[in-house]
């Protein structure tokens, strides 16, 4: 009988080859893309994109001001409602409830609003905000937002309290603090970077968030202070530019592309330097 | 803490006054705090209620009009105020298909290739070089999908398949047609790129569960890597990367930006992947804030709906395993 070991050698290299092949074709999309994001995005790259507003169909030159603008403002909204609204109800979780049932129906329901479809959250948030007031608006679309920042602060924020160790929690339980103080300044503070980690991702996540918006804030070629009324942000600007038959608004697109994968990328590498360095452990 | 059993001396009655008073303001932050924090919890509740209410209302119109056909007619049209979701649903359902069937393999296969082959000094830059395309946003794989990956598709993969697979019997089917460079399996590959990253993360998280003990048993009686792989570790871990899957598939029927762009959003049902087709949230991303008032708004609504409740289910799934591996790797 022949020997079964180059039989299974030759199998074992086979499937140890196709796994080393998996991980090339998995880093390979990584570089192609990013290739094409610095080599179409970085020409556009001047001064320009940062102080004229977005060009005319057909016209040459403009910039991005009035998008950028908008994305700082609507991520403003979204920081404001769901960093505070996630961190309380973070803390209800790891804090009050860590065994309770409310807190583990919360904690499912959250689990999965974390991977809900973003464009089902923009269809809700048209239903409450733009319905009733009549217009698209930058408000409906920082509070779509928040609704998709929330999940993640809240899943974050447990996590990081639930790394406190409780020694500390009784210690200055034992000195008389009432529980309120105990969590805010024992519990947050040891807590204190894997907080701004999760408010960081949170804010990662939104900043290049579209479909929620295509239909709540909807988007302006004209600069918008006004959070009444509708806004243009960097992603939409994209979706818009990107399917435009002009090369200077395409490249506009591609410019805008570069910069939001920029901030994207560097928040969550920022994130993740915070927690790996100073979590509590 | 809270009463003062004993009568406090004359002298000290301003400071027991003075000590009530602060116990007493503790006592009302206190409640305060717990208040607000239960309110937040309790409104995260109170999104998942309204997300299906909303949508259910505002679908009503249409699941009234049309009743059970709506989810079998592919019949789309705005003039004729013809509406049915078996285009979309059908779009999203085989989009995802063909995004699991490479995301899977290729997925599992580098969370096998970080946890035991990879050398260590390579582990974390490679392990967050595939997180950080989980992080690049779907308007990012949308545009680069439109400009690099369809005319890609166009020129290379798409004849190719056509001239092989293409001229087989039954299967052929499947791939007839021009090389469009969008369609369905543009879609596909793309939400592919996307998931894989998921699906690697959860893997690896769960291969990394496996107690040394357990592969060095293996290991000593002489199996090879892919045997201790395929008989000790996947199958100690087999629930918890069922649930990565499930967690990546919630993702693809979501996806919405990154589609749209490549799909090239026809409502009709085609036989073959090389076609154009659409996808529930293609659908509504392009046509929902240009719909008229009534039937259309109510139809994109109602799709909205349909979507949220297959993610649901499937996200349900997904944690629910992932919650049992939880408690299995408590004990």
């Amino acid at each position: 009988m022949a020997s079964l070991y180059p039989a299974r050698k030759r199998r074992n290299a086979l499937w140890m080859g196709l796994s080393l092949a998996a991980t090339m074709f998995g880093l390979g999309w990584l570089v192609l893309i990013l290739g094409a994001l610095v080599g179409q995005g970085v020409g556009g790259l001047s001064l320009d994109l940062f102080t004229q507003i977005t060009p005319a169909p057909g016209s040459e030159g403009g910039g991005l001001l009035n998008s950028i603008v908008g994305s700082l403002i609507m991520t403003g909204i979204g920081v404001a409602i769901g960093a505070p609204l996630g961190i309380m109800a973070g803390t209800y979780m790891a804090e009050y409830g860590r065994h309770s049932r409310i807190a583990s129906v919360v904690r499912f329901i959250n689990d999965i609003l974390l991977s809900a479809p973003s464009i089902v959250i923009g269809l809700f948030i048209y239903q409450l905000f733009v319905v009733p007031f009549g217009h698209f608006s930058a408000l409906a679309g920082g509070v779509a937002l928040a609704v998709i920042m929330t999940p993640v602060v809240v899943r974050t924020t447990e996590d990081m309290l639930n790394l406190v160790p409780n020694q500390l929690r009784e210690a200055a339980a034992a000195l008389g603090l009432p529980r309120s103080i105990v969590i805010r300044r024992i519990a947050y503070r040891s807590a204190r970077a894997g907080l701004v980690t999760g408010v960081l991702l949170g804010i990662a996540r939104i900043t290049g968030e579209t479909a929620p918006l295509v239909f709540t804030a909807l988007g302006n070629l004209l600069f918008e202070w006004d959070p009444r009324q509708p806004m243009s942000s960097l992603p939409l600007i994209i979706y818009d530019f990107a399917r435009s038959p002009y090369a200077a608004q395409q490249k506009l697109a591609w410019t805008g592309a570069l910069l939001v994968t920029l901030a994207v990328l560097g928040m969550s590498i920022l994130a993740r330097a915070l927690t790996s360095t100073s979590a509590p452990k | 803490m809270t009463t003062m059993a004993y009568e406090a001396p004359a002298t000290s009655q301003t400071s027991a006054q003075a000590r009530e008073r602060a116990l007493g303001r503790f006592r009302l932050g206190d409640r305060l705090f717990y208040g607000v924090a239960l309110a937040a919890a309790g409104l995260v509740l109170l999104i998942l209620v309204g997300v299906i209410v909303s949508l259910f209302v505002g679908a009503w119109q249409a699941f009234a009009t049309y009743g059970f056909s709506f989810l079998f007619s592919d019949a789309w049209s705005a003039p004729k105020q013809m509406f049915g979701a078996a285009g979309p649903i059908l779009g999203t359902l085989v989009t995802s298909l063909i995004a699991m069937l490479i995301a899977v393999p290729v997925g599992i296969g580098i969370a096998v290739f970080l946890t035991e082959l990879c050398p260590k000094g390579l582990r974390r830059p490679i392990g967050i070089s595939i997180e950080l395309l989980a992080g690049i946003p779907s308007i990012i794989y949308g545009i680069w999908g439109a400009y690099f990956f369809k005319p890609a598709m166009q020129d290379y993969l798409q004849p190719f398949l056509i001239k092989t697979l293409g001229a087989l019997p039954v299967i052929g089917a499947l791939f007839a047609g021009p090389p469009l460079g969008y369609g369905v399996l543009t879609a596909g590959l793309i939400l592919a790129v996307m998931v894989l990253p998921f699906i690697t993360a959860i893997s690896r998280d769960v291969f990394e569960t496996v107690p040394a003990v357990l592969k060095e048993a293996a290991y000593g009686v002489g199996c090879t890597t892919f045997e201790v792989v395929r008989y000790v570790v996947i199958p100690y871990t087999r629930v918890g990367v069922v649930g990565g899957i499930m967690l990546a598939l919630g993702r693809a029927l979501g996806e919405t930006m990154a589609v749209t762009f490549v799909i090239g959003n026809a409502t009709r049902i085609s036989t073959s992947i090389l076609a154009q087709g659409t996808t529930i949230s293609a659908m509504i991303a392009n046509q929902f804030a240009e719909a008229d008032e009534g039937l259309m708004t109510s139809s994109l609504l109602a799709l909205g709906f349909i979507l949220f409740v297959i993610t649901f289910l499937v996200l349900a799934a997904a944690r629910l395993l992932l919650a049992r591996l939880d408690a299995k790797g408590a004990r």
